[in-house]
């Protein structure tokens, strides 16, 4: 995998993971060229596309798109698997995840994204064991408490 | 000093900005802030503030000021700094900034921490953007913890092995010995990370390839494992058992099974097993299917499997879901060439695709239809293409008209049918159709001799109803040029002849003149098609008055084209027809014409100028002076570059012809040709001379007139050696009078070979805008037999006619 962008309908970023070194500037250009191409899609068109020589992989979960850059070997139903995985994680440790909790809580998206893929591979595939390691992470930070669903409250670490 | 805002807080506020200048103004508010408190080195907040720092960097604000305080955070003994940190530095830092070598013992110390959890951060820092230098040094704990026995560790350490033989490939060796039994390992995570890093080895290297086969039996144990045993709820996906293993695993035994025949049979049954049994109703379920096949495909299958494979993509191809539809042609698309006959049964599935309304599909299907398309089915195909012409987005039409004339060329069952097709496309697709392939139809009309009739009367018919495409008109236009005589004496054989005039003729060649939607190109074919007529119908005063009219045309083009018509018309009315005559059959080309071309205007030859080779006149400021010194002080710079390509469009880059008509019947017909980029026609016959004799080594000098300035001479050296020895280190340098200019390219090569067995050739580009007697100082400098030899000579023998 070379990149996975998280963005919404209004084509905000609310995360970038990049899998291979790149500048700054092409980042910025990658980001514009996603969000537009995949924007620009059909509602019920494939979930694939061309884009130069990578196989971009999108899904639209509730408000946000998830946009995978794959190399041309790889398998692009499977894909479709990894992202649907991920928001899967995101679910379970945000409980019933939306937008507005991985804008709040976006480091935290970070580390689960961590602990599932390292290096454009998937690093674990038991959903429970990526789960117990981030819980475990988090009873480790010093100023303890849990994540804080959307913007409720003001009970947080930092 | 007031604690800084916390991260929650800043991201509500930062949400409630109404306009971009509002967000920035907070941003900036902000940054300012976490700047001082910086500089301060405040410890407690430091998390904070690199934490708000990273959501304003997602924003799009730089945030480069927090780079160093990322690595001081990742430095920290709190797990909440390091944490943070560790994710700052993966944001921000890149192995570009000199500041991430600084990470270096920081992640060393932290590789070694008590605590898995700093292992596992620092782990997954190195294994995503560990520069090559830190890849080197922490390579030996990577490797360490490859060994450990907790899983843990032990997957994270696998992928960030991974990651280090990415950077480092000679590395590859030392992660050899851990990886011993990583394959015997219960733990799902660290089973597919291990699987992803032998993967890795045996991509890279045909050794660990051949090492790493004896461990197809294992694989396929595990895989059997997965597929066989009951309900895991920890890997379960949708009723199937760790997809994404299965996955791996597969993609693993094709590299191993590619090429050798043990391993392919080793790994039949299980392949054979899995895509029977694998359940299809889900997306999980066909991304495992989908990946059987490949591997099938790719290793030394046995028939049947190979069929069972194309029939599992055939299914693939009726499934409802368009993801699986897309993933079907693609892999088709891949198997054509080596299983062309299975995938042939599966044809009229992939045409219907073509109507299929997903962008996506319809693209892959259109190329898997003409790599579909043979002797025997093209007629059938064809009907279907050129209707998906017709209908589909203007995003395909070029790439299909593109195909459609590629196809036709290879199959036409017959010339009428190849024209009508070309027809066809010209109508239906005319302004998407590729500017080559307007040559490319011209030389097929032209050699399809029996048919000029018929088609220039198609053609024609065309024209009547609508000029608006220009790629057609062109065609069109110079076909009439070419068959008008044709045309008006109605002897078309294949369909009913139709009557017209001249008149009609001209009316409607003169109506594109004049027309809006003619591009100046078009315009161009038609006023020499229209000179064409000439030769061929007898209403010759009118086509001379119109040739006259654009005489004076506001478009350049027009009016150089119509000015020696008119001269052609007056003074050299004798040539008119032999100039004008009908067409030879033409050689059929490359795309990019002739290679053999001797170099004209400006265009790289492609064997002669190589771009890596450096020029060789780059030659220290002093040397240069001392040949020009010694042509009396002048101070001529001597420019070593080489020449910028310029693209050539059809009709231009020609001949200035306005100042000397006197060069030649071939330079008229060229003009008339108005097709070819780059013609050989610079035979002006100036005889080439020789420059410098001794020694053994002669340098000749040929001549041609560069287009389009005809004050440039271009001069090509030859040099060659008649000795036993090798000249080798070629340096020919030139130097010219003030009044001329000097352009050098570079030389085919620096290795003048012994006993004339080839030529070292140099091309020169000298500008001679006063018309002054061309003189000429050249230093040669090579090795011969160890030695070192430099010479230098006077050339005073060129001929007339090169400066002239």
């Amino acid at each position: 995998m070379r990149f996975l962008l998280l963005f919404s309908r209004q084509g905000k970023l609310r995360l970038q993971k990049w899998f291979t070194p790149i500048t700054e500037r092409e980042k910025k250009k990658i980001i514009r060229d996603m969000t537009t191409l995949v924007l620009a899609r059909q509602p019920r068109s494939c979930n694939f596309l061309q884009w130069k020589d990578l196989k971009i992989i999108y899904k639209r979960y509730a408000s946000l798109y998830f946009c995978l850059a794959v190399e041309n070997q790889e398998n692009e139903l499977l894909a479709l698997e990894v992202i649907h995985r991920y928001v899967e994680l995101l679910d379970k440790y945000f409980g019933n995840v939306c937008e507005l909790d991985i804008i709040f809580n976006f480091e935290k998206a970070y580390f689960i994204l961590d602990e599932f893929l390292m290096g454009g591979e998937i690093q674990e595939t038991s959903k429970q064991m990526v789960n117990r390691c981030i819980e475990a992470s988090d009873m480790l930070q010093e100023v303890r408490s849990t994540h804080i669903k959307s913007n409720n409250g003001l009970k947080s670490e930092f | 000093m007031p604690a800084p805002i916390r991260l929650r807080e800043l991201i509500r506020t930062i949400r409630t900005a109404r306009t971009q200048a509002e967000e920035r103004e907070m941003i900036q508010k902000e940054c300012a802030a976490i700047r001082s408190s910086f500089r301060e080195e405040d410890n407690t907040y430091r998390c904070r503030n690199v934490a708000k720092l990273l959501y304003m960097h997602m924003l799009g604000y730089p945030a480069h000021f927090g780079q160093l305080e990322c690595l001081k955070l990742i430095a920290s003994q709190k797990f909440t700094d390091k944490r943070i940190g560790y994710l700052g530095a993966m944001l921000l830092l890149d192995e570009r900034q000199d500041v991430h070598l600084l990470m270096t013992n920081c992640i060393k110390n932290d590789l070694n921490h008590s605590t898995q959890y700093v292992q596992g951060l620092a782990l997954c820092t190195l294994g995503c953007m560990g520069s090559s230098e830190m890849c080197r040094d922490l390579a030996g704990e990577v490797e360490k913890l490859l060994k450990t026995s907790n899983s843990y560790l032990r997957k994270k350490a696998a992928l960030c092995a991974v990651h280090v033989i990415r950077k480092v490939p000679e590395l590859m060796e030392m992660f050899l010995p851990a990886t011993k039994n990583l394959l015997s390992e219960k733990n799902h995570g660290v089973l597919h990370t291990s699987v992803v890093l032998l993967t890795e080895m045996c991509e890279r290297s045909p050794d660990m390839l051949a090492h790493f086969r004896k461990l197809v039996p294992q694989l396929v144990r595990i895989l059997k494992n997965l597929i066989m045993s009951g309900y895991s709820p920890e890997h379960d996906v949708s009723g199937i058992s760790d997809p994404f293993l299965q996955v791996r695993i597969l993609r693993l035994l094709r590299i191993l099974g590619k090429g050798d025949d043990d391993s392919s049979e080793a790994m039949n049954d299980i392949l054979a097993q899995v895509a029977t049994n694998t359940e299809t109703s889900k997306n999980v379920g066909n991304a495992i299917l989908y990946e059987t096949v490949l591997t099938i495909m790719d290793i030394k299958s046995e028939s049947g499997l190979r069929v069972l494979a194309i029939n599992i993509l055939g299914r693939f191809l009726l499934n409802n879901d368009k993801n699986i539809r897309y993933v079907a042609l693609t892999s088709l698309l891949k198997t054509v060439q080596t299983d062309h006959n299975a995938v042939q049964r599966h044809r009229s599935t992939i045409v219907d695709c073509l109507k299929d309304l997903d962008v996506s599909i319809k693209r892959r299907a259109m190329e898997l239809s003409f790599a579909l398309v043979n002797g025997n089915n093209i007629r059938g195909m064809m009907k279907e293409l050129l209707y998906f012409l017709d209908s589909c987005d203007p995003e395909f039409k070029a790439d299909c008209a593109s195909g459609v004339f590629l196809a036709a060329e290879k199959y036409a069952p017959s010339k009428r049918w190849h024209i009508d097709t070309i027809m066809r496309v010209l109508t239906t697709a005319g302004s998407y159709v590729r500017d080559d392939s307007v040559p490319n139809l011209i030389q097929l009309i032209t050699n399809s001799v029996e048919m000029h009739a018929y088609t220039v009367q198609r053609l024609y018919k065309a024209l009547l109803d609508d000029i608006s495409q220009q790629p057609l008109v062109q065609v069109a236009s110079w076909c009439i040029g070419e068959y008008g005589d044709l045309l008006i004496s109605g002897q078309c054989e294949e369909e009913e002849p139709i009557q017209v005039t001249e008149d009609e003729v001209l009316d409607v060649l003169e109506g594109l003149l004049v027309s809006n939607l003619s591009s100046p190109v078009t315009r161009g074919y038609s006023l020499t098609a229209i000179m064409k007529l000439s030769t061929r119908f007898s209403s010759v005063n009118r086509i001379k008055k119109v040739v006259s009219i654009y005489g004076s045309s506001i478009d350049v083009e027009l009016q150089q084209r119509a000015v020696e018509y008119n001269a052609l018309f007056k003074k050299y009315d004798h040539m008119r027809p032999a100039l004008l005559e009908r067409m030879p059959i033409m050689e059929k080309t490359a795309s990019n014409g002739p290679t053999e071309i001797v170099q004209t205007n400006g265009e790289a030859e492609p064997s002669v100028v190589e771009p890596k080779h450096p020029p060789p006149v780059g030659q220290p400021a002093s040397q240069g002076n001392d040949l020009l010194d010694l042509l009396g002080g002048n101070d001529v710079p001597v420019i070593p570059t080489t020449m910028p390509t310029k693209p050539a469009s059809a009709g231009g880059e020609l001949l200035d012809l306005l100042g000397d008509l006197s060069l030649g019947l071939s330079l008229m017909a060229f003009y008339l040709f108005d097709l070819f980029k780059t013609v050989n026609f610079l035979s002006i016959g100036i005889p080439p001379m020789t420059a410098y004799n001794k020694n053994g080594l002669k340098i000749d000098f040929t001549f041609e007139r560069a287009n389009p300035n005809p004050n440039v001479a271009v001069i090509t050296i030859h040099a060659s050696n008649s000795t036993e020895a090798d000249m080798t280190d070629f340096v020919f340098q030139a130097a010219v009078p003030k009044t001329f200019q000097l352009q050098l390219l570079s030389p085919s090569s620096n290795v003048v070979p012994a006993l004339n067995q080839g030529t070292v050739t140099q091309v020169i580009r000298v500008l001679n805008q006063q018309k002054q007697p061309l003189r000429m100082r050249i230093k040669l400098t090579y090795i011969h037999k160890g030695s070192a030899v430099q010479d230098l000579a006077e050339v005073n023998n060129f001929p007339s006619q090169s400066w002239q």
